[in-house]
C-alpha cells in the first residue's frame, strides 16, 4: 500500500546551509495496515507525513502509494492524488472556522472528482457521535467534538491511507481514548491504512506496530540521543 | 461544495471588513449609476426637447444657437424679430387676408408664429397663434399633445375677452399659483421691464409635458401686438419712419382717457400687417424639403434657418458631455479606489487566512483553485458592493424623480436603464455577421456594462491576494502556530 524508497528530505537553513532532516531507505505500510510512528520532537514525523501526503516534495527517492509514486506526479496531479486517496488528522484539527461540521466534512469532498455526498458526509458525522451537531461551527463544539468532525473528514473520501499526525495532543485525556478508538475502528471498517505519528506511549502500546524513527530516519539515528 | 460558497463564507467570516469595502464599492457604483442615468435624463430632455413637432426655426440672422435656446428653451437673450411678410409666405390661403396662398405655403406642412421679448415675472411671455397647442402633436414618435390641466385653448378672438387670452404652462402655474380666471400682465424687453397696463386673462392651464412649454406663458399673438410698443413705427414713402397715424392717435388718446375700461373692451382692431413682426418661425416640413428650404432662407436677407436638433446636439456634444465624461471618470475613479480598498482589505487578512488555504491545499485543492477562491471572494465583495449600489442609485434617482419630471419632463422608474451604447460602434466599424443575419449596431444600457466592469476590476484587486493564495507554503503554513 505505502512503500517509501530512499527518501531524502532537507531544507535549506538562513545561512544557505544544507539541514538534514529525512533520510529513509525503506519504509512499508501494507493495506489495512495500522502502525504507530514514534519519535522526538523535531525528528522529522511531521515533515515524513507531508513527504507521504506529497505536501512536501522529497529530494530524491520515491513514495509509492496504491502502487502510484507520487513523487512523480506534477503538483496538480499530486494535489488531486492526496485529495482522493489519502486522509489526513491534525494535530490541531485544522477545521474551517467558517462552516458547519456538515460543511467540514463536505469541504474535503469538494477538491476530489469525486461526488459530493451530503449522505455519506452525515453518515460519517453519525458515526463519529456528532449527527445532532451537523450545523454546528467549530467555536461551538468541543475540542474532542472538533477533532472527531476533523476524523469524519478526513474519510470522506474513502481514501486509501489515512495519516495522523499526534490527533490527541490537544485533546483533553478523557477524550483521547475515544478518539483513537474512533480513527482505528474507522479505518478498520473503510479498509484504510493507518499511519499514526504520536508521543504518547500509552497510545504507542495499543498498536500492533509500532515504527520508532530514530531506527528508521537515519539522520535522526545518526545524530541525537535516541528518545 | 462549490467554490463560490467557500468564498462566501469567507466573506461572512470577515462580516464587518467585508460590508464596509462593499459599502464603499456600493457608494462607487451608486454614484457612476446616478451619473449614467442624469447623463441619459439631460440627454433625453434636450433631445425630445429640440423637435417639438417641428424640425426647422427660422429667426433673424445672427446667433444660430441663440435662435434655438431662445425659441424652444426660452432661454439666453432675445433675438432680432424677422417681417411679418416672410411669415405670410408660408401662410396657405385660409389664414391670409387676401385668400391667396402664399408661395412657400406648399413646402410647409405647418407654421407656428413666436414673438418674443416680454416676460410674466421671471418667466418668457410668448405670443403665438392658437395652433400652438390645438390637436398638436409635439411628439410624433408617441403621439403626445398638448393638454390642458384646466381650462381651454386661447382663441384668436374672443366677445369677453377680446384678443387678450392666454394660457400658461404647467410650472409658471405652480410656481406662481395662477388658474382660470387670473389675469397677467407682462413686463416690456426684461424681467425688470416696465409692466404692460394692459391684462391678459388666463383661460387655459396646461398640463405638464416636460417641454420647455412648461416654463412659459402664451399669450394670443394679436394681443401681444397690441400692447405698448410692440407694434412697429409707420414709415413714410420715402422709408423714414414717421409719426403713428391720426385714428391710432386718437384712439391711444382715447385709452388715456378711459384707462378704467380693460384693454379687451378697448383694443378690438387687430394691429395692421404692416407694422407687424414676429420673432421665430416653428416650422415642420418633410426631412426631403427642409435642407433645400434651409438653404434657401439662409441665402435670402430675411432671415436664417436652423435644425434645433443640429444645434442641441452639438452644444450638447461640445459642454455638457465633456462635464458629464469628467463627472463619469471621477466617479470610476471612486469605484477603482474602491477596488483597491478590497485588495488591502483581502490582502491584510492573508496572513490570517494562511492556514485556511494550507488547509484547503492539504485536502487536495490546488493552487489554481485556491487562487479561484480569493478571486471569486472578490468578485463577491465587488458584485454584491456594485449591486447595492445599482439598488442605491437607482432609489436615489427615484426619489428624485417627481422633481425631475416637474424640472425636465423626463419621467423616470425604478427600473428605466440608462441610455444605450451601440457595442459594434466601440469594436468595430464594419457590422457584424451573426447566423447570416447583419447586426449593425448592438444597443446595450451603459449600466449593463457595469457588470464586465466590476468583475475586471474584481479580477484584477483580487490578483494579488489571489497570487499570495496560490505561493502559500502548505508545510510551513500548516506547521506554524494556528
Amino acid at each position: 500500500m505505502l512503500k517509501l524508497k530512499n527518501v531524502k528530505k532537507s531544507y535549506t537553513e538562513p545561512n544557505g546551509d544544507e539541514l538534514p532532516v529525512l533520510e529513509i531507505e525503506d519504509f512499508e505500510l501494507g493495506k489495512g495496515e495500522q502502525s504507530v510512528l514514534v519519535g522526538r520532537s523535531g525528528g522529522g514525523k511531521t515533515t515524513l507525513l507531508h513527504v507521504i501526503a506529497g505536501i512536501s516534495r522529497p529530494d530524491c527517492g520515491s513514495v509509492m502509494i496504491d502502487g502510484l509514486d507520487i513523487t512523480r506526479l506534477p503538483e496538480a496531479g499530486a494535489d488531486r492524488f492526496r485529495a482522493e486517496r489519502i486522509g489526513y488528522v491534525f494535530q490541531t484539527f485544522n477545521l474551517m472556522s467558517g462552516f458547519t461540521a456538515l460543511e467540514n466534512v463536505m469541504l474535503g469532498m469538494t477538491f476530489s472528482r469525486g461526488r459530493r455526498d451530503t449522505q455519506r458526509a452525515t453518515n460519517l458525522l453519525e458515526q463519529v457521535g456528532l449527527g445532532h451537531r451537523l450545523q454546528h461551527k467549530p467555536t461551538e463544539l468541543s475540542v474532542g467534538e472538533q477533532q472527531r468532525v476533523a476524523v469524519a473528514r478526513s474519510l470522506a473520501n474513502r481514501p486509501k491511507l489515512l495519516l495522523a499526525d499526534e490527533p490527541t495532543a490537544n485533546v483533553d485525556p478523557a477524550n483521547q481514548q475515544h478518539v483513537i478508538d474512533l480513527i482505528r475502528e474507522s479505518c478498520l471498517n473503510e479498509q484504510v491504512s493507518l499511519l499514526m505519528v504520536t508521543h504518547a506511549s500509552e497510545v504507542a502500546n495499543q498498536f500492533d506496530r509500532v515504527d520508532r524513527l530514530d531506527e528508521i530516519n537515519k539522520v535522526v539515528a545518526q545524530s541525537a540521543t535516541p528518545e | 461544495m462549490p467554490l463560490w460558497k467557500i468564498a462566501w463564507r469567507s466573506v461572512q467570516r470577515r462580516s464587518l471588513a467585508s460590508m464596509l469595502t462593499a459599502f464603499s464599492m456600493a457608494l462607487g457604483v451608486m454614484l457612476v449609476v446616478a451619473v449614467l442615468l442624469i447623463h441619459g435624463i439631460i440627454a433625453e430632455s434636450f433631445r425630445n426637447n429640440a423637435s417639438l413637432g417641428y424640425n426647422l426655426i427660422m429667426g433673424a440672422k445672427g446667433g444660430r444657437l441663440q435662435l434655438v435656446l431662445n425659441t424652444v428653451f426660452y432661454l439666453s437673450e432675445p433675438v432680432e424679430n424677422i417681417p411679418y411678410a416672410f411669415y405670410e409666405q408660408y401662410l396657405p390661403a385660409e389664414k391670409r387676408s387676401d385668400g391667396k396662398d402664399g408661395e412657400l405655403a406648399d413646402y410647409v406642412d405647418r407654421v407656428i408664429p413666436v414673438c418674443l421679448g416680454d416676460y410674466y415675472k421671471q418667466y418668457r411671455l410668448v405670443g403665438t397663434t392658437p395652433e400652438m397647442f390645438d390637436d398638436y402633436v409635439y411628439n410624433e414618435d408617441t403621439g403626445d399633445k398638448y393638454e390642458f390641466a384646466e381650462g381651454r385653448n386661447f382663441v384668436q378672438f374672443d366677445e369677453e375677452h377680446g384678443f387678450f387670452e392666454a394660457v400658461v404652462g404647467a410650472k409658471v402655474a405652480r410656481d406662481t399659483g395662477l388658474k382660470v380666471g387670473d389675469t397677467i400682465m407682462a413686463t416690456h424687453g426684461s424681467v425688470e421691464g416696465d409692466e404692460h397696463p394692459d391684462q391678459f386673462y388666463v383661460v387655459g392651464v396646461l398640463k405638464s409635458s416636460g417641454t420647455p412649454i412648461d416654463r412659459a406663458a402664451f399669450v394670443n399673438m394679436e394681443g401681444f401686438y397690441l400692447l405698448d410698443g410692440h407694434a412697429l413705427p409707420i414709415k413714410d414713402e420715402t422709408g423714414t419712419e414717421g409719426e403713428t397715424p391720426n385714428a391710432t392717435k386718437i384712439a391711444e388718446e382715447a385709452e388715456i382717457i378711459d384707462k378704467s375700461i380693460p384693454a379687451a373692451k378697448r383694443k378690438r382692431t387687430p394691429l395692421a400687417k404692416e407694422r407687424r413682426e414676429v420673432t421665430a418661425l416653428l416650422v415642420k416640413t418633410s426631412p426631403i424639403i427642409s435642407r433645400g428650404l434651409s438653404n434657401m432662407v439662409n441665402e435670402g436677407p430675411d432671415a436664417q434657418a436652423v435644425f434645433p436638433v443640429g444645434e442641441i446636439t452639438a452644444l450638447f456634444n461640445r459642454i455638457v458631455r465633456p462635464f458629464q465624461q469628467i463627472l463619469l471618470i471621477l466617479t470610476a475613479m471612486i469605484c477603482v479606489v474602491s477596488g483597491i480598498s478590497i485588495l488591502v482589505s483581502i490582502y491584510n487578512s492573508m496572513s490570517d487566512r494562511r492556514r485556511e488555504i494550507a488547509i484547503m491545499r492539504a485536502l487536495g485543492a490546488g493552487r489554481r483553485t485556491v487562487m479561484a477562491v480569493v478571486l471569486l471572494e472578490s468578485i463577491i465583495l465587488s458584485m454584491g458592493g456594485g449591486f447595492m449600489g445599482w439598488v442605491g442609485g437607482h432609489a436615489l434617482i427615484t426619489a428624485a424623480a417627481p422633481r425631475i419630471e416637474a424640472e425636465t419632463g423626463v419621467t423616470i422608474g425604478p427600473f428605466d436603464m440608462a441610455p444605450p451604447v451601440n457595442l459594434l460602434a466601440l469594436m468595430s466599424d464594419d457590422p457584424i455577421y451573426l447566423n447570416g443575419q447583419k447586426f449593425e449596431e448592438i444597443n446595450v444600457s451603459t449600466e449593463w456594462i457595469l457588470i464586465p466592469g466590476l468583475m475586471i476590476l474584481a479580477v484584477l484587486v483580487g490578483f494579488i491576494p489571489a497570487l499570495a493564495a496560490y505561493r502559500t507554503d502548505v508545510a510551513d503554513a500548516l506547521t506554524s502556530n494556528p
